[in-house]
């Protein structure tokens, strides 16, 4: 970790210092600053906060939210709600795989994709429904997966 | 602007901005709620900015981005008041179109009118659109006359006159007590008396007590939670101060699931602006009664929208359920007393406390009262939220507002309730939908999805599905949940397969018999209905799987098989290109052929296959000539 990362994250953690019950929302914190939460930062977490490294850990392993490991440049979430299901989704997270050359969870080679499967977005009415970063594309089908994913490349 | 100190202040408020406001004046709503966002809401509202500043009418015609008002299906949705001439499927470049014909010449702009396809008559306004028409629409009327981000124009619809009459007009036993006779029920998905929770939440001993909005939406189908916080958050606040005040709460919390990253947003601003006015903090508008609210992210966690799990997450812990040997209104969060609800019990609060309970009971079934907002999603042709009294028939929300299901198929029934509720098939249809209508059928209201299915959709891969979703997101702290899920997923697997045996319908009665009694929190004594519903109304589909393995929905992807009609295929070659698995290729008459040996069956050249020409086909392996 770099002295200008390592300074941006005893600030951050620093900021929930005597907040009860704020752990959860921290590291939804670091995980959108940082891209995944590292060894050295829960370390860095439990030092500071005194807070067993164990319950960190089993926070940081619980949430879908939160990624022990780095993940990709452009976060890919396809959308297998109930809604998007029913509309042909499971034929979207195909075409993201082999479009990717990756299966959901997995990170591309080169860091640039992450690709995961989400429970519901809340936009079923115009499933299926693919979020790119933060841009949400509905009632995609499986040729515009392509020229979706193009975008970013 | 300065705090209210007064209720008077607030009143005074109001007239102040209701006399500032020009209803004459032009006004473009543009529903900017996250399902509108996605088909490119905010490129109209740009060019809208962008057109009028070019014409120099920025000051004559006012833009407002709003919440969601539930048509989703035809966005981007945009209002033109005065009239409230109302626009579908707006792109950006019908905005000149609208502001020189509509808003300055008084015409109309009929291809972005609502067509009735049978009659080919236009749809005006809201009233005129039957999406609507046949609605009741209470709790989201208001969102697409408010920008969310700008209390102001809730308190000039009347807002927070209910916190005002309930602090100052009536003590909090009185408004626990209109709250019990108008017989609210959580709208979560339990149907458990609001007035209930809330007396004995007060009548509880233990300080401080909290009360708790839960926005953890995670019923996949269900987003009414995130239009009324995205669209009208304030509305959900005021539910929330009432409540806190009958109960004798001064700490809240909004629970938000990551999620709906634009609900934490609004709803973050709605606190802010909150405070600002004197709603929340000390002395509310000058009553002595003090109540501030934080919010909480979720991080993704199905099962943290459980009561339990919720208060363990706001703790910092890992939000799985704990026993409820004690209810949480006795000991919840920190060993509080708590009231936690959902946030469409919330909204209909400030409705309950301003009209009254014998208005609120004149509403909806006998045990089911006041109106319910559901999404309408899956295959029918008006996708969206759609807010009915309790008691409207199933088949009134699917044909009449949510105009049929598409391409002539043949409807199969629907889901409700999410992972917890089970598949109501189409006979029963006549349904009333309330509270104990949908559990004595084997499913549940649950926080309102209808999901509806057709003919397409297998009955045992939806029941596959929900097992499956339920697996990757159970704790894991209790055996039956946590095993039960994965043996029926097992089985499941194996019958979708073709490998199911005549055993399996047993075992998977007898494992969902445990987990229903034996499971911790409620999450896994309901994830058996999706598979208990379906084997009840859908025997005949897991037996024509097991005995004939053969999918009647041809869904089932190891019992369908895909070809390519050499007498109909153009030889347009769309399916080679697109296929992932390089299973196409072109045989010497150049027409396409599938190889089997390669073919995953994803369905993508079924799907791809221009529709004129069709000359894909798929077959059901275990009955050749079975097709579609």
């Amino acid at each position: 970790m770099q002295d200008n990362e390592h300074k941006r994250l005893v600030e951050m953690i620093d900021g929930y210092k005597g907040k009860e019950g704020s752990l959860i929302q921290l590291l939804l914190d670091l995980q959108s600053e940082f891209n995944w939460i590292s060894k050295d930062t829960l370390q860095e977490i439990s030092e500071r906060l005194k807070i067993p490294r164990s319950r960190i850990y089993r926070i940081a392993s619980f949430y879908e939210a939160m990624s022990l490991r780095p993940i990709g440049k452009h976060k890919v979430s396809v959308c297998m709600g109930t809604a998007c299901q029913v509309r042909g989704s499971g034929m979207i997270l195909d075409r993201t795989e082999s479009k990717l050359k990756i299966k959901q969870g997995e990170t591309t080679h080169d860091m640039r994709f992450t690709l995961k499967r989400v429970n519901c977005l809340g936009c079923c009415a115009i499933g299926p429904v693919m979020v790119v970063d933060d841009d949400y594309h509905g009632r995609v089908t499986s040729d515009r997966v392509e020229r979706i994913i193009k975008k970013y490349d | 602007m300065v705090r209210l100190r007064s209720i008077e202040e607030l009143e005074l408020l109001r007239s102040e901005i209701l006399s500032s406001r020009d209803s004459t004046k032009p006004l473009v709503a543009i529903c900017a709620g996250t399902g509108c966002l996605t088909l490119g809401a905010r490129l109209v509202v740009r060019a809208f900015q962008e057109y009028l500043i070019k014409k120099g009418l920025e000051k004559e015609i006012e833009i407002k981005e709003t919440g969601c008002p539930g048509f989703c299906e035809k966005g981007t949705l945009v209002v033109v008041y005065p009239r409230g001439v109302y626009y579908i499927g707006v792109h950006q470049d019908d905005v000149p179109d609208i502001v020189e014909e509509t808003i300055l010449k008084g015409n109309l702009v009929d291809r972005l009118l609502y067509k009735d396809p049978e009659t080919e008559e236009n749809a005006v306004v809201e009233s005129e659109i039957p999406f609507y028409k046949y609605q009741m629409r209470h709790l989201i009327k208001n969102n697409i006359k408010i920008d969310p981000r700008n209390i102001e124009d809730y308190i000039a619809l009347g807002g927070y006159s209910a916190l005002a009459r309930a602090l100052s007009e009536m003590t909090p036993e009185e408004v626990i007590k209109e709250v019990k006779i108008s017989n609210l029920r959580g709208r979560g998905g339990g149907g458990f008396p609001t007035g209930r929770k809330w007396e004995s939440t007060r009548e509880a001993t233990g300080d401080p007590k909290y009360v708790i909005v839960n926005c953890d939406e995670g019923d996949p189908g269900a987003f009414m939670d995130r239009a009324l916080m995205e669209g009208n958050p304030h509305s959900v606040l005021e539910g929330l101060i009432i409540a806190a005040y009958a109960m004798g709460s001064h700490k809240g919390f909004i629970y938000v699931r990551m999620e709906y990253p634009l609900a934490v947003q609004n709803a973050t601003l709605a606190l802010q602006q909150a405070r600002e006015y004197g709603l929340l903090g000390e002395n509310i508008l000058g009553t002595g009664f003090d109540f501030d609210v934080s919010i909480h992210r979720g991080a993704g966690s199905f099962v943290s929208g459980e009561s339990t799990a919720l208060m363990n997450a706001l703790e910092g812990w890992v939000g799985e359920p704990r026993p409820k040997y004690v209810h949480t209104s006795q000991k919840g969060l920190w060993g509080r007393p708590s009231a936690l609800n959902n946030v469409e019990t919330f909204a209909n609060v400030p409705l309950i406390i301003k009209h009254g309970a014998k208005w609120f009971n004149s509403i909806g079934t006998e045990r089911s009262k006041g109106t319910k907002i559901f999404s309408l999603v899956g295959k029918v042709n008006n996708t969206g939220l759609v807010e009915v009294p309790m008691g409207m028939t199933l088949a009134d929300i699917i044909y009449k507002i949510g105009g049929g299901i598409p391409g002539n198929k043949k409807l199969k029934g629907v889901q409700t309730g999410g992972p917890s509720g089970g598949i109501i098939p189409d006979r029963y249809l006549n349904t009333p939908v309330d509270f104990d209508e949908l559990t004595s059928l084997g499913s549940m209201m649950g926080s309102g999805s209808i999901i509806v299915i057709d003919e397409d959709t297998c009955a045992v891969d939806l029941a596959r599905y929900f097992v499956d979703f339920l697996c990757s997101e159970s704790c894991g702290k209790c055996l039956p949940c946590r095993e039960g899920l994965k043996r029926m997923r097992e089985i499941l697997d194996s019958i979708e397969s073709g490998r199911g045996t005549e055993t399996d319908i047993q075992t998977l009665q007898e494992i969902a018999e445990l987990m229903r009694t034996a499971s911790l929190c409620a999450l896994g004594r309901t994830a058996v209905n999706p598979v208990l519903s379906t084997i009840r109304y859908f025997r005949e589909e897991y037996d024509a799987h097991i005995k004939d393995k053969r999918c009647p929905a041809l869904s089932c992807k190891s019992l369908v098989s895909y070809s390519i009609d050499p007498e109909i295929c153009i030889g347009c070659d769309l399916c080679r290109e697109n296929c992932p698995q390089g299973a196409i290729y072109k045989d010497d008459g150049g027409f396409a052929v599938v190889d089997q040996s390669k073919c995953m069956r994803c369905g993508i050249c079924f799907e791809i296959c221009p529709k004129k020409v069709r000359a894909v086909v798929r077959e059901s392996r275990g009955l050749p000539g079975e097709k579609r």
